[in-house]
């Protein structure tokens, strides 16, 4: 496994967690205080997995630490089992019923997700406190302590070591995690779904993915809380807590892994001041800690919404590149498809017709795309030609008529399986993830081709892959003139630059078809030659492109073919020589020739 | 189950139903004029309920020291964030609506409550009480934030739901107390018992209802909230200020509320936190609704009540998972068939 930021810092912070507690430094009373920092900040990790990268916010995580508590009480208590058993076991519960819940709460659009997350967290919150043989709501106690041989793990300084052991594999295991390819497929989703599914991400999969590892760390906190607390009752489970823990996760600055230790530890020792502070200061009349708790949350969001690591560390750094060791010999090793000889029929387009209500965008359009070709689909604004793009790539689903690809007829077309079939595009506006570098967007263009998962990411065990992947990346970028610009955010692009981004991103796909819309509007003339001569010698590889372009001087001396759509019709077919004396298309771009 | 039962359980349902339904309004109402979902919509309910019954029994209710403290926060927080652009109009305002009215409700209520003026005087010097409260929280905690994410609006509208339900515990204590009915006639038809109270409550809510309606409808005000609910730019843009359109939100939901606690107090025992719960239900309903269609949302609130009083006959125990579980499918089904542009930042 690789540290995260230099194996040094770790492995001096694994030293300080095995060496501080017995130094005798720190009295037992913040030895107690952290150890429960500890075990919240392994859901708030989970939390900025899951909020800041993902985009899914959760009210409702505390449930899950309930699973992972009441499996362990459950097992021990009434069955005996050693408490190292119940890891596992907690683990799967709450994996499985993450897995369930999950299934539909990551197909929430928009804010009905958290709505969700809410209800869920107040009905198993309920169901803990009903449920019988889970000691309704007076919970269970006499929970056994974790043992090691005959000695048990009470003192809480040694229970530090266990959880903040736990902490650390946690925050290796989601650095891992979100530097693998899996974890490029969920930061990309969040900003732009569009281009992650167009390249073949599975977004309710790689949401789901992320929700039951967040909730798996929940999990493995609620075992943590069990043998620490001696007992379980459902108070620490509901609504409010797991608000708690979104708040901790947005403090330390959603989206940051070490920001949500600092958010838990942040929030913890807030709450634990303020039970201290305000009975001397007010006199013991009422809950007042609740009052200045919900004071204090108003407040941080109204002065640092974006957390407090980045006011207190600055931005992100610089991602860190895969090493492009054996650079050439790795980037050989990353399969290509096959091409079909030159002008064998690649992709055709039978009687196409897309309604949306009452209006006819695209009206029993029919074409033909070959193999090594480079077809023009032109027309004036609202022609059709980008409704055209999403039926072939499955963005839209056709009212009628078919689409065949190699031969076959394409059913249920999706984003994904136009992907998969090698149909690499681009978006007539830019889709690219502004908080990724440029290299990461143009390999996300490559994640069909890797097949490494969580898991092989979490254990580092994806590095020869990733090497290759972005070797390829680097590669494209090289042949559209941005490899000096690799490690840049691509959000500090300009457009012409995010344009080539685009289409560099499209060949990481190692396409059959390249689909460009627009890729010359904001380009500068060089860049223009420069993207004419790259397209040919994609042609000259044997791949086909299909260009939607309004500069006709590009699409002209560019094209093998055009296509002209006017109002959703096909009025013209042909070389560009012909098309340029059509009598049809002068009248549909220069309105009546009187 | 017979169809006495049946029809009793339905009874109880409309009757939920119906509380329901008027915090809902208020919940679709402030979220989409402010796109805040007012978590702590619930505390009003409460607050409402407890004042009344303090009045009932001749004590002074903590509530107008409540609304001094809102109204002090409120000052501070809006003179801290105009401290350089103070105008006299905008002092004025703050010393009138944020000092000197809950001053003027303290002493009115300290005169009135000895006296013991009877269940209409109770009820609408709590509803004024209440009110208030409303526009004062949206300046104290929304308004500074009032662009931002509906995510940090949310979580914010959590912060409020927990200051003010440690508030609740400060101001009226941990005991819960009832309200004495709005009528306590009673008819018979056939098997069935009607309680006045039930009838004031439907009469109550369906008039509210046809009032909002008309408001809505009829007046420029209505026009302009319902303008900035569908687009706050554009709103802004034809000069209708959002901020006022937030506050009159909010003093809109604060009154919805006050007049469900008035409905509900009677009905059962409401403690300081009973809010929350009550405001979740609503909420439900509202989400039903898809936090737009207030008729929908109407609807789906007397169904929530009705699944509620179903599922107290059948499994008590598990009457707040169910009610709370139902919600998901219908927001699964929502999502697919309903769908939004996704929320960016």
């Amino acid at each position: 496994m690789r540290l995260p930021r230099g194996p040094a810092m770790a492995s001096g912070g694994a030293l300080a967690i095995l060496i501080i507690p017995f130094t005798g430094l720190m009295p037992d009373y913040w030895i107690t205080l952290f150890n429960y920092i500890g075990i919240s900040s392994l859901v708030a990790i989970g939390l900025v997995l899951l909020t800041g990268v993902g985009g899914m916010t959760s009210f409702g995580q505390a449930a899950f630490v309930g699973f992972g508590a009441y499996t362990t009480a459950v097992l021990t208590l009434h069955f005996g089992l050693s408490p190292w058993l119940t890891l596992p076991a907690s683990l799967l519960v709450t994996m499985a019923v993450a897995g369930l819940i999950g299934a539909v709460t990551v197909r929430l659009s928009g804010h009905y997700l958290p709505l969700g997350t809410i209800a869920w967290g107040i009905a198993f919150f309920y169901l803990f406190g009903n449920v019988d043989w889970l000691g309704a709501h007076d919970g269970l106690g006499g929970i056994p302590p974790l043992r090691l041989g005959s000695h048990t793990l009470i003192d809480p300084r040694e229970y530090f070591v266990v959880v903040w052991v736990a902490v650390v594999l946690a925050v290796i295991a989601t650095q891992n995690l979100l530097g693998g390819r899996v974890g490029r497929a969920i930061r990309a989703l969040r900003r732009s779904a569009r281009a992650a599914e167009a390249f073949g991400v599975d977004s309710a999969a790689a949401k789901l993915m992320v929700f039951v590892y967040a909730a798996m760390l929940a999990g493995l906190a609620g075992w943590l809380y069990a043998h620490f607390q001696r007992s379980v009752s459902p108070g620490p489970f509901g609504i409010n807590a797991g608000t708690e823990y979104l708040l901790m996760a947005v403090l330390g600055g959603a989206g940051r892994v070490y920001g949500a230790i600092l958010g838990a530890a942040g929030i913890t020792f807030l709450r634990d001041q303020l039970q201290n502070w305000l009975p001397w200061l007010v006199g013991n009349t009422g809950n007042f800690e609740t009052v200045a708790f919900g004071a204090v949350l108003v407040l941080i969001l109204q002065t640092a919404s974006h957390g407090l690591w980045p006011v207190l560390f600055g931005p992100p750094p610089a991602p860190t590149p895969p090493r492009l060791r054996d650079h050439e010999r790795l980037q050989q090793s990353l399969k290509e498809r096959p091409l079909q000889a030159p002008g064998m029929p690649l992709l055709q387009a039978l009687h196409i017709r897309k309604a949306f209500g009452g209006l006819v965008a695209v009206n029993d359009v029919s074409f033909e795309v070959q193999s090594g070709r480079i077809i023009g689909l032109i027309g004036p604004n609202g022609a059709g030609k980008s409704t055209t793009f999403n039926l072939i790539t499955g963005v839209l689903p056709l009212s009628s008529g078919q689409i065949q690809f190699d031969g076959q007829t394409l059913r249920a077309q999706t984003p994904q399986r136009a992907a998969a079939l090698g149909l690499g595009r681009t978006f007539q506006h830019v889709e690219i993830v502004a908080d990724m570098s440029v290299i990461e967007n143009v390999a996300l263009g490559a994640h069909l081709r890797g097949t490494a998962g969580l898991l092989r990411a979490i254990l580092r065990l994806d590095r020869a892959e990733e090497a290759r992947l972005f070797a390829n990346a680097q590669r494209q970028l090289e042949r559209v003139g941005l490899a000096d610009i690799a490690f840049k955010p691509a959000g500090t692009l300009a457009l012409g630059q995010l344009r080539l981004v685009e289409v560099a991103r499209a060949l990481c796909l190692d396409p059959r078809l390249l689909m460009l819309d627009e890729p010359a509007a904001g380009l500068r003339v060089g860049e223009k030659k420069a993207l004419a001569r790259l397209l040919r010698e994609v042609r000259s590889e044997g791949i086909s492109v299909l260009l939607v372009e309004h500069d006709m001087d590009f699409v002209m001396s560019l094209a093998d073919r055009l296509v002209v759509l006017d109002f959703g019709t096909g009025i013209a077919e042909g070389v560009p020589a012909d098309i340029r004396q059509d009598a049809a298309v002068l009248e549909a771009y220069l309105g009546g020739v009187s | 189950m017979d169809t006495t039962i049946f029809l009793f359980l339905l009874q109880d349902g409309i009757i939920n139903g119906a509380v329901y339904a008027l915090v809902a309004i208020a919940t679709v109402l402030v979220f989409a004029v402010t796109r805040v979902i007012l978590v702590p919509q619930g505390e009003f309910v409460a607050f409402t309920a407890l004042t009344i019954a303090a009045l009932e029994n001749g004590r002074v209710p903590a509530t107008p020291w409540l609304l001094l403290a809102l109204g002090c926060l409120a000052a501070l927080s809006e003179l801290a964030r105009h401290f350089r652009d103070l105008t006299l109009r905008r002092v004025a305002r703050i010393v009138l609506f944020d000092l000197a009215l809950p001053v003027a409700m303290l002493l009115l209520t300290r005169t009135l409550a000895p006296l013991q003026l009877g269940q209409a005087a109770n009820i609408l010097l709590a509803v004024a009480l209440i009110t208030p409260m409303g526009p004062m929280i949206y300046r104290i905690a929304f308004e500074p934030i009032a662009d931002s994410s509906v995510l940090v609006l949310l979580m914010a509208a959590f912060g409020v739901h927990f200051s003010l339900t440690g508030l609740g515990l400060l101001f009226f204590g941990p005991e819960g107390t009832g309200t004495a009915p709005l009528s306590s006639a009673s008819f018979s038809l056939g098997d069935l018992v009607v309680t006045g109270q039930s009838v004031a409550v439907l009469i109550v809510t369906a008039v509210l209802l046809i009032l909002f309606a008309l408001f809505f409808a009829r007046t420029l005000l209505g026009k302009a909230l319902r303008a900035c609910a569908s687009n706050r730019i554009g709103a802004r843009l034809v000069g209708i200020p959002t901020s006022a359109a937030g506050q009159i939100a909010f003093a809109l939901a604060a009154l919805l509320g006050a007049v469900s606690g008035v409905l509900v107090g009677p009905l059962m025992t409401v403690f300081y936190d009973s809010g929350f719960l009550i405001g979740l239900k609503a909420f439900v309903a509202a989400i039903l609704g898809g936090l737009v269609s207030y008729p929908l949302t109407v609807l789906a609130a007397l169904g929530v009540g009705f699944a509620e009083a179903l599922f107290s006959f059948w499994a008590s125990n598990f009457k707040e998972v169910l009610v709370f579980t139902l919600i998901i499918p219908v927001l699964a089904w929502r999502s697919v068939y309903a769908p939004h542009a996704e929320e960016t930042e």
